[in-house]
C-alpha cells in the first residue's frame, strides 16, 4: 500500500512491514500504527512513520550504538502485552530528540521502543525503576562542536 | 474529588479489580502499594507527563538534520 510519509514523501510499504502499538505512544493517543524507515545510509537513524497521519514521524535510533551499557528489565506485564516469547525478538529503538547543532541531540533511554519484530507489535515502554532519563546527550564527550 | 483519610495498612479499594494500600507515611511523604490488573498502567505522574512532553518535542520537525545528511552525501 502507498502512504505519504514526512521525510521519505509518497512511499510503498507492505503490510507486514506495520508495527502496531499495544499501548499509544504518551501524548499520540490517535497513532498506534507505524512503519520503521531508514533516515542514513550507514543505517544509525530512522523514522519512526506513523502510517494514519503523516506529520508524525520521530527519529529513532539503536541505543545500544551510543549507549553499550544501557540496560533494563522489561517487567512481565510488557513481555504479556508484546506476547513475546524469546529475547530473540526483541528489538529497542530510543527515540533522538534532534537539536540543531546535531551534537546537542539527546536520547530518550528512560522510554525505550521494544518491538516484538515477530508479530510486529510495539510500545514505548516508561521504566519506572531506573536512573535513566529523558535527555541522555548522544555525545557526551564532545565538547566543543565540530562545524561542518 | 473525593477525600478519605487512612492510616498506614488501611486500604482504598477501587471498583472489583484495584486496591491501594497506604504502607508508610512519614513526614510529607507516603509509600503506598498498588494492586490492580496487568492492563492497568501505573505512573508517576510527572514521569509519564515528561514522557509525554519529550514525545511532542521529539516529534518536531527535522529537516536541517535530513539536510545535514544530506550535505554529508554531496561531501562523500
Amino acid at each position: 500500500m502507498k502512504i505519504n510519509t514526512k521525510y521519505h514523501g509518497e512511499k510503498e510499504i507492505e503490510e507486514k512491514e506495520v508495527l502496531t502499538f499495544v499501548r499509544p505512544i504518551p501524548g499520540f493517543p490517535d497513532e498506534d500504527k507505524f512503519i520503521v524507515l531508514p533516515l542514513d545510509e550507514e543505517g544509525s537513524f530512522f523514522a519512526l512513520q506513523s502510517i494514519q497521519n503523516e506529520q508524525l514521524a520521530f527519529v529513532i535510533s539503536n541505543p545500544f550504538l551510543f549507549f553499550p551499557d544501557y540496560d533494563f528489565t522489561l517487567e512481565n506485564t510488557v513481555i504479556d502485552q508484546l506476547e513475546l516469547a524469546s529475547e530473540k525478538d526483541v528489538l529497542v529503538f530510543t527515540i533522538l530528540t534532534v537539536q540543531e547543532p546535531f551534537e546537542k541531540t539527546t536520547a530518550n533511554l528512560q522510554a525505550p521502543i521494544i518491538i516484538n519484530q515477530k508479530k510486529n507489535l510495539a510500545k514505548q515502554v516508561i521504566l519506572n525503576q531506573t536512573n535513566y532519563i529523558t535527555k541522555h546527550l548522544l555525545f557526551p564527550n564532545k565538547k566543543t562542536a565540530v562545524k561542518g | 474529588m473525593l477525600v478519605l483519610t487512612r492510616k498506614n495498612g488501611e486500604v482504598i479499594k477501587i471498583g472489583e479489580d484495584i486496591e491501594i494500600t497506604v504502607i508508610a507515611s512519614k513526614g510529607d511523604q507516603v509509600k503506598i502499594g498498588i494492586s490492580a490488573p496487568k492492563d492497568i498502567e501505573i505512573f508517576r505522574k510527572e514521569v509519564y507527563e515528561q514522557i509525554m512532553q519529550e514525545n511532542r518535542t521529539a516529534s518536531a520537525d527535522i529537516s536541517t538534520f535530513l539536510n545535514l545528511f544530506k550535505k554529508n552525501e554531496k561531501k562523500s
